[in-house]
């Protein structure tokens, strides 16, 4: 028999005054899917850099615009995707310093992709510049043994 | 929607102690940010941050620590972070932040420290 899949989709206008809605729709939805307390704490910091990224970076917290939080998942697997249409922002085309040479250059940024890639099973990007860009996160499902 | 971010601050033997409550992310990490730079600004080099109240921090919070540091420990002092939850306990050491920052149990390890080792010793 097929998995039955479910899809939930937040729209939020982009301010980061909204991050904590956007976490409660990740828990939520992460409880609803059967993740751990431990895995759904993962991807709430996770989204939470996502769409950080994509308030400050691809809209320039321009409030005007729409973040879209879209989460879908089956028995196994709960996917998120963050969808915008600003600026085609790459986290990945930055090169990731190692953590002293930021502290000696007293930077307060580059450290949203190193804890992303920590906190889900898998990250990518797909991106149409001028029209959309998505953000991919997978988390995969811990069967608990019964 | 609620989004609960307190500061406490307060001075103690020559130390200023900043007290962290709720949620430090990308709306409320630029509230921290003005904070310690307040302190620096009155010649505050010596500062410990109280997180046993902190209940969720992203990479807005963290990079926080990160850009003051070094400024503090050139000027004589440092920044002892303490009282951190196991879950926000995972996030530091997660980016190794365990290597860089004096991480200590209470406040007042963290005052002990600052008369041990002012500065963390690599």
């Amino acid at each position: 028999m097929a998995a039955i899949e479910r899809t939930f989709t937040l729209h939020v206008p982009s301010s980061t005054e909204n991050l904590a809605l956007i976490r409660e729709f990740v828990t939520s939805v992460g409880t609803q899917a059967g993740l751990d307390q431990s895995d759904i704490g993962k991807l709430e910091l996770a989204v939470d850099e996502a769409c950080a990224n994509v308030i400050e970076h691809a809209y320039g917290h321009d409030a005007t615009k729409e973040v879209v939080v879209r989460a879908i998942f089956d028995e196994e697997v709960l996917r998120i995707k963050v969808i915008d249409t600003g600026r085609g922002f790459d986290p990945q085309s930055i090169p990731q310093a190692d953590l002293e040479r930021l502290v000696a250059e007293r930077r307060s940024g580059g450290l949203g992709l190193r804890l992303m890639k920590s906190l889900v099973d898998e990250v990518r990007y797909e991106f149409e510049p001028g029209q959309k860009n998505e953000l991919h996160m997978t988390k995969r499902i811990k069967k608990t043994t019964p | 929607m609620p989004n609960p971010f307190a500061l406490h601050k307060s001075q103690q033997d020559g130390l200023s102690l900043i007290a962290v409550e709720g949620f430090l992310d990308a709306h409320t990490a630029p509230q921290f940010e003005k904070t310690i730079q307040t302190e620096i600004d009155a010649g505050h080099n010596r500062i410990i941050v109280d997180c046993e109240k902190l209940t969720y921090i992203s990479s807005a919070g963290l990079g926080v620590f990160m850009s003051f540091v070094e400024e503090l420990r050139e000027a004589g002092g440092d920044i002892k972070i303490c009282g951190l939850t196991p879950k926000v306990r995972g996030v530091f050491d997660m980016l190794g932040f365990q290597e860089i920052f004096d991480l200590v149990d209470d406040q007042q390890t963290a005052v002990r420290r600052f008369a041990e080792a002012p500065v963390k010793e690599s």
